[in-house]
């Protein structure tokens, strides 16, 4: 299927047409595309609320049997979120063991949120 | 034996002898033009990575008797007329099969640019590469890369103005996109015999960014709005990463299909660095598969510059469109921040607008340095990389919309 002459050799008038519908067509797909991404974004925010509040609750439930303990839930920022300057992974993991030892608390329980190297000078 | 004769014949035969042949001195010059892209390249460091390549290819491409790229060849592939080989043999319809056992190295690289595999490879790696976190913790930051697309169309509009056909007027305004993969892929396929100067048109141009934008910049702002600190945006969450790939591509290719090359490779590219179970894939995307495909896609465009091709009037046409189409994309996104600012009640720093023009990262740097020009305290990098990332979206659809209507 090639393309008809009036594209292929457009006048003035097909060419500003083709133009500002080209541009109308790009703000369109970019509106309904923010839509799209400002409904993900509530979305997850509420659900992400909704997690912290049932989070929140759950060191208040009356005490799980010992046959089945329920696990404690995870302390938020654990899944990958801490940022590491100058650090090797293998010396963050020691770092967060050992603070989590000399603390006494386990290290689910903790929240790294950067571990950073400090060059002396 | 006479040696003489011998002689005579493998002197006239050599390359040295193609350049006193009719048309050979326009050889020449294309091979200063590739040592002049050579010296951008290496010495002054403009986009290093393609341009050594793209000149490299074009050396390789004029020197006489290399037959490494076979511009008829390609004619009548694209034309669907036949073609006679160096052995006399004519083939009626040229197939890529065809091409594999006829043409040179650099036709077989070509083919690879030809059937849009390089553009969209390269996609996926900077699908790999880009963190569209700034983006979705401020979504209306979308509306200013979809701004910064005014000069595509504008430059579509003059490029018919000044006689060129519909798919050639296409290929030319998607400079103003400021993406090289997008305009290499929509070129390729509407209009390849433009391939070498829309290429080097868009990829210099893109080198040239922090020279072309700031004094747009200054001109279109004000040094109240230039100052504007931006509050810092929330924190996006990983689910939300992993979602926003599969949504846009779905979502987007089923609104213009013909963006599902691009779309689909770039959110692909994005889901492997997001999903956070596909390290390795991610990394080869970023790293190994982009570089091989850089060094296909740099020499196989570099040996479309033909000199009969390449030096003509369109050439030097092209690249003052293409100037037209950055400055007005420019502008454009700016003229999107500005209004951005007047609704947010002077929230929004109108510097952003111009990352809007999809060149990741350095759009968004020229931000951060203008804006800290005028506010020391002002970090606006990660504020302008939602309008940036926006841009390569803004121009994928511009180039879907194109290549629907001018795609046959």
């Amino acid at each position: 299927m090639g393309v008809s002459e009036t594209l292929l050799h457009p006048g003035v008038t097909t060419g500003a047409l083709v133009a500002v519908l080209g541009y109308g067509v790009v703000f369109f797909g970019i509106c309904l595309l923010l839509i799209v991404v400002t409904v993900m974004g509530k979305v997850m925010m509420n659900s992400q609320k909704k997690a912290a509040a049932k989070a929140e609750t759950v060191p208040a439930a009356p005490e799980p049997a010992p046959a089945a303990p329920v696990e404690k839930p995870k302390a938020k920022g654990t899944a990958g979120e801490l940022k590491l300057y100058d650090t090797d992974p293998r010396d963050a993991a020691l770092i967060m063991a050992i603070t989590a030892h000399k603390l006494g608390k386990p290290i689910n329980e903790l929240r790294f949120r950067s571990i950073k190297e400090v060059k002396e000078k | 034996m006479n040696i003489l004769d011998t002689l005579g014949k493998l002197a006239a035969e050599s390359g040295f002898a193609g350049f006193l042949a009719a048309g050979g001195w326009k050889n020449l010059i294309m091979i200063a033009i590739a040592c002049v892209l050579l010296y951008l390249g290496i010495v002054k460091k403009f986009e290093p990575l393609l341009l050594v390549g793209i000149a490299f290819g074009c050396l390789l491409t004029n020197l006489p008797g290399a037959g490494m790229y076979h511009l008829d060849m390609w004619d009548a592939y694209v034309a669907g007329t036949s073609y006679t080989t160096a052995a006399g043999e004519v083939i009626e319809h040229l197939s890529f099969t065809d091409i594999i056992h006829e043409g040179g190295l650099l036709d077989i690289f070509y083919i690879g640019v030809k059937a849009g595999v390089y553009p969209s490879l390269i996609f996926m790696g900077v699908g790999a590469m880009t963190d569209f976190g700034p983006l979705l913790a401020y979504p209306k930051s979308l509306l200013l890369g979809a701004a910064a697309q005014l000069g595509v169309f504008v430059a579509f509009f003059g490029a018919i103005l000044l006689g060129f056909t519909g798919p050639e007027a296409a290929s030319i305004g998607i400079i103003g996109g400021a993406d090289g993969p997008t305009a290499l892929l929509l070129t390729a396929m509407l209009a390849p015999q433009l391939l070498g100067p829309i290429a080097i048109s868009a990829y210099s141009y893109m080198a040239l960014i922090p020279m072309i934008q700031p004094p747009i910049m200054k001109l279109m702002t004000t040094p109240a709005m230039r100052q504007v600190k931006m509050e810092q945006r929330r924190e996006v969450s990983k689910t939300e990463k992993i979602i926003f790939p599969i949504a846009v591509s779905a979502f987007v290719i089923l609104l213009l299909p013909s963006t599902a090359p691009l779309i689909g490779c770039l959110m692909f590219g994005n889901l492997l660095r997001e999903c956070g179970v596909t390290d390795r894939l991610s990394d080869t995307a970023q790293n190994a598969l982009m570089n091989i495909v850089t060094i296909f896609l740099a020499t196989s465009v570099g040996a479309t510059m033909v000199a009969e091709r390449f030096l003509s009037l369109n050439t030097i046409k092209i690249i003052v469109l293409g100037l037209v189409a950055f400055a007005i994309s420019t502008a454009g996104g700016l003229i999107g921040g500005r209004i951005m600012y007047r609704t947010s009640g002077g929230k929004i720093n109108p510097l952003i607008g111009s990352a809007g023009v999809s060149a990741v990262p350095m759009a968004a740097r020229v931000s951060q340095d203008v804006g800290r020009k005028y506010n020391k305290t002002n970090y606006l990098l990660m504020h302008a990389m939602g309008p940036n990332v926006a841009g390569v979206i803004g121009s994928a659809i511009a180039a879907g919309f194109l290549l629907s209507v001018f795609g046959g």
